[in-house]
């Protein structure tokens, strides 16, 4: 048994956060400079030369990448031999998330009470946590600050088995096209198969912390990813939805068995700004 | 179609009708002036305002509105990251503020149809700004106020002078839409038709 202290974790996730906000991390950078290649559209070019030039200057100017910073999402794996001391887990986790927000100029964005007084918590508090229990004596730690003009265009179908592998590809390349311009294109697909409702759009999400354009490691899954992204920038979308060839930079697809019932897709959209880190303690 | 001019066009603001006019969906345009700043709950407190019969906080005659709320500036900074939210959440509001003589939104994403047929009927325009470029953004960003609703914090509604402040005009008061046109010209047929769930 190892002991952790939850302090640790509170300067964890608030490095890991500001961090995110003001560096874009080179797999990103890389897709974006391949993008920018490839494209035929001068508006989409301009586009992603802008987005490139952004990340400079976010990291020169001390100026957050977007000044939607979002909320943040924190994923712990923590290994069942650890012991966890100095405090409430989670509590450190919305302190860690607090501190971020206050030492890293980011724009508190998170209101309580959603569908009525919409008070703002003025801490970017409370993060959206989730655990999972696996072997062995270390916690991982991956915190995103996920941008809400993209996270509202997510989509979750229930199709029936009979829709199969092409309604799959249906149903996202239409959630794709009607989001059109709104989620920030060039984006990241995240497409999460099978489970349950709730399983099911936690995989979309869990996908988007890929590195960018890394493929599935099972082919099958690997292939659908490649049919998808195919499709998705045949819509001619373009970056900022100016029309163009690049829409999506990647599909990540993530699947999970389910039911004889359901077939269970959703999509999850993660825009150009992808801010994620991890770190294991 | 027209064709879209690629060397962005320096345009001073408030907007008159006569620059409205000239510009079409596409062209690339760099702006400088003043231009108010407000998001949804900005929009919301001018629109009770309005309802209630009382004055704006601001004239909007010849305005432009930018959707944006910006990060906190850092010390000695004037303003933090600063690109445009979505725009479509100002929709229910736009065409109100177009009635007060509003001219321009700046803002990314597809607008409704009743706010494009009030650009239409009021002469007014939509700009896009590059979603997700606050940090380069910032840098046009001169002087920055608060001038009502200093309670929202990032979603008071602020002055700001911009200088060369780059933008594409979305929607036009001619119909031109550069969402639609650039979609149109890019568009590869899908081998099958999408099955509609």
């Amino acid at each position: 048994m190892r002991e952790i202290d939850s302090k640790m974790v509170t300067e964890t996730i608030s490095t890991l956060l500001q961090d995110g906000c003001y560096h874009l991390s080179d797999d990103v950078i890389a897709a974006l400079r391949q993008a920018y290649e490839r494209e035929e559209s001068p508006a989409a070019r301009n586009v992603l030369a802008k987005l490139l030039e952004n990340a400079e200057a976010a990291t020169r100017d001390e100026i957050p990448l977007c000044q939607d910073t979002g909320m943040a999402v924190v994923f712990l794996e923590l290994g069942q031999d650890v012991h966890m001391i100095g405090g409430d887990l989670y509590e450190a986790v919305h302190e860690g998330t607090r501190r971020a927000y206050a030492r890293g100029y980011l724009r508190k964005s998170v209101v309580d009470k959603p569908f009525s007084a919409r008070t703002n918590t003025r801490d970017n508090t409370p993060a959206v946590i989730h655990t999972t229990i696996v072997p062995g004596e270390k916690l991982k730690i991956t915190a995103l600050s996920k941008g809400f003009g993209s996270e509202n265009m997510s989509r979750l179908a229930m199709l029936t088995p009979a829709g199969g592998r092409q309604g799959v590809i249906d149903f996202v390349v239409k959630c794709v096209d009607e989001a059109g311009a709104n989620p920030c294109p060039p984006i990241i697909v995240g497409v999460g198969i099978g489970g349950t409702a709730e399983k099911c759009m936690l995989l979309a999400k869990q996908s988007l912390l890929r590195q960018v354009g890394e493929p599935h490691a099972d082919s099958e899954v690997a292939e659908l990813e490649s049919e998808i992204l195919k499709r998705v920038n045949d819509l001619g979308i373009g970056a900022m939805g100016y029309g163009g060839r690049i829409t999506a930079l990647a599909v990540h697809v993530e699947v999970f068995p389910t039911h004889i019932a359901a077939l269970p897709v959703a999509v999850n959209l993660q825009c150009h700004s992808v801010r994620h880190r991890e770190a294991t303690l | 179609m027209k064709t879209v001019s690629m060397i962005p066009r320096s345009v001073k603001l408030p907007l008159s009708d006569d620059v409205v006019e000239t510009l079409h969906a596409g062209d690339e345009l760099l702006l400088t002036g003043v231009m108010y700043v407000g998001r949804d709950a900005a929009h919301k407190r001018m629109i009770e305002t309005l309802e209630a019969g009382e004055m704006l906080p601001v004239d909007l005659k010849g305005q432009t509105i930018y959707f944006m709320g910006p990060t906190p500036a850092r010390p000695g900074k004037i303003i933090g990251s600063a690109g445009p939210t979505s725009s479509y959440r100002m929709d229910f509001y736009s065409p109100r503020l177009m009635a007060e003589g509003l001219k321009g939104m700046i803002g990314k994403g597809m607008r409704s149809r009743e706010v494009k047929e009030a650009m239409n009927r009021y002469k007014a325009v939509y700009l896009g700004a590059i979603g997700g470029a606050g940090a380069l953004i910032s840098r046009c960003i001169q002087k920055v106020e608060v001038v009502a609703y200093d309670d929202l914090g990032a979603e008071a509604l602020r002055r700001i002078v911009v200088q060369d402040f780059p933008v594409t005009v979305v929607n036009d008061i001619y119909g031109g839409d550069i969402y639609e046109q650039g979609r149109a010209q890019f568009r590869i047929a899908a081998p099958h038709p999408a099955a509609v769930q």
